[in-house]
């Protein structure tokens, strides 16, 4: 039997969605900083394991909805 | 019909008439650099070789290797097929479009092709939505201030009208005088009726573009080659060319002593013979304002293909090649270029709308002799902080436009530090487009 892993998935910004509230990192600041003008720079690799419910969170709180999850 | 000459522009075609070869594109200089009519263009390279079948055209030019020739050097072949599979898998029938708005003002190489040999590019652009099935076909340009390209292309089009020449119908679209006015997705949303503004991808214009439909969009001088690849065969293309880069492509030279020439020559030309003998203290721009300087020295030793580029860190990009004369500053003329491309932004993305004249303004002070000590040092991480942030291509091509500045040109900034500049000429010599846009209307 196979052992079953999480689908790997990474974050991705939209950035002309994006308009630097910076909720993003405060949610997840294991992954996410904000550059001198406020917006995020997002780690891109794959998701690491256990922040998975925190970057659905800040996925959800994005005001404009400029955060996603992808698959890696 | 005209009377009007792009020689008049300062522009000059040449080929390499030594390899008895090229120019495949250009017709050899006429009286008046006039275009030939359709009935000289098909005397001269034969008529339309339709496939009659969506696909067949494909495996030709594979074999033949053409890659685009707008900049990015795709393999032709993967975005035929690409958008072939995406139509038939979606059930929607494709668009083509002909990307003649190139936006590098030091380039002129599109609108030399489209003035000089316009039926060669409707051949292409015909053959390009016969081998992906499209029904409907654009061809896309910047209106020509001198020249009026667009009357032109008209009397070009209404030729094959009358022919019979053409199974798609072409419109003709302009694009307004912006930087990114050819970028894909900004040329989709212009076309659709909105500005020429860059949108974030995925998905694929390949997969949704135009009214949601797989969509092509192809360099006009891709499709000129695709055209005479259709009708002579990939052994013909690959006669000129390296192994890995075949075939020619246009180029347009600029030289410390003269004017733009515009000149088809074969992938892999030493650097050497287009620019002649190079001062070696001076420096060479590849690739055009998104592009990467060189020291003269390293540039003479390099060629006009990616294989021999990439390890300098360069591209052959859509073959602009400058040479910068001996008594300009470079510090400066890039302060220039950079001040252009910051007001050139669509001011979408925040790194770029907000890094941009962070990094004008910064290389500014550099080329006035005002930098501070840690001027250097913002610049190189504000360029690292766009790269890779915006919807489009636009901040990362200027940051590597930047710190290629600051390499290649270390010695002059040391200089300008201790309050000196080496050049004996203030005059501008890279060419910046006058205006920029100021209302959503300049991007319509």
């Amino acid at each position: 039997m196979r052992a079953v892993s999480p689908a790997s998935e990474k974050l991705l910004v939209n950035p002309i969605e994006c308009a630097g509230h910076g909720t993003c990192a405060e949610l997840l600041p294991e992954l996410i900083t904000l550059d001198e003008w406020g917006y995020p720079v997002v780690d891109p690799g794959p998701l690491p394991p256990g922040l998975e419910r925190d970057a659905r969170k800040a996925v959800s709180a994005c005001p404009t909805l400029a955060l996603r999850l992808l698959r890696a | 019909m005209t009377t009007a000459t792009r020689q008049g522009s300062g522009d000059h075609v040449s080929g390499m008439g030594e390899t008895g070869e090229l120019p495949r594109l250009l017709p050899p200089a006429g009286p008046g650099g006039q275009a030939p009519d359709l009935t000289a263009h098909l005397a001269r390279h034969g008529r339309l070789p339709y496939r009659e079948r969506p696909g067949v055209l494909i495996g030709d030019i594979e074999q033949a290797g053409l890659t685009g020739r707008g900049g990015a050097a795709f393999p032709v072949h993967r975005k035929l097929a690409a958008v072939l599979e995406a139509a038939g898998r979606r059930g929607k029938t494709p668009t083509v479009i002909a990307n003649g708005a190139e936006s590098e003002p030091a380039s002129d190489k599109d609108a030399m092709l489209l003035w000089l040999a316009p039926h060669l590019v409707l051949d292409g652009l015909q053959l390009a939505a016969e081998a992906v099935g499209a029904d409907s076909a654009i061809l896309y340009t910047h209106a020509d201030r001198e020249h009026d390209l667009g009357l032109r292309l008209r009397q070009a089009l209404l030729e094959r009208q009358v022919a019979g020449a053409d199974r798609v119908p072409v419109q003709l679209a302009l694009a307004p005088p912006r930087f990114l006015a050819g970028q894909e997705t900004a040329l989709v949303s212009h076309l659709a009726g909105g500005p020429a503004i860059p949108a974030f991808t995925p998905p694929r214009i390949t997969e949704r573009g135009m009214a949601g439909a797989p969509t092509l969009v192809q360099n006009v001088e891709t499709l000129a080659h695709l055209a005479l690849i259709a009708r002579r065969g990939p052994g013909w293309f690959r006669a000129v060319g390296t192994g890995p880069e075949p075939g020619s492509m246009l180029a347009t030279i600029r030289r410390p002593d003269g004017r733009p020439r515009i000149t088809e020559v074969p992938l892999g030309m030493p650097l050497r013979d287009l620019l002649g003998d190079l001062a070696p203290e001076s420096a060479v721009l590849l690739g055009g304002y998104h592009g990467t300087w060189l020291p003269a020295a390293r540039a003479a030793g390099l060629s006009l293909d990616n294989r021999s580029l990439a390890p300098a860190g360069a591209r052959v990009g859509a073959g602009v090649v400058i040479s910068l004369p001996a008594d300009r500053c470079g510090l400066v003329e890039t302060a220039n270029v950079v001040r252009y491309l910051a007001f050139e932004s669509a001011g979408q993305c925040g790194p770029c709308l907000n890094g941009l004249p962070r990094i004008a303004a910064a290389f500014a002070e550099l080329a006035r002799g005002r930098s501070g000590p840690r001027t250097r040092a913002d610049l190189e991480r504000w360029a690292g902080l766009v790269t890779g942030r915006g919807a489009c291509h636009h901040p990362d091509g200027t940051a590597r436009f930047v710190r290629s500045a600051l390499v290649t040109f270390a010695a002059e900034a040391d200089r300008h530090e201790r309050g000196r500049c080496s050049a004996t000429s203030a005059r501008p010599f890279l060419p910046i487009p006058a205006g920029s846009a100021r209302t959503e209307k300049d991007w319509m």
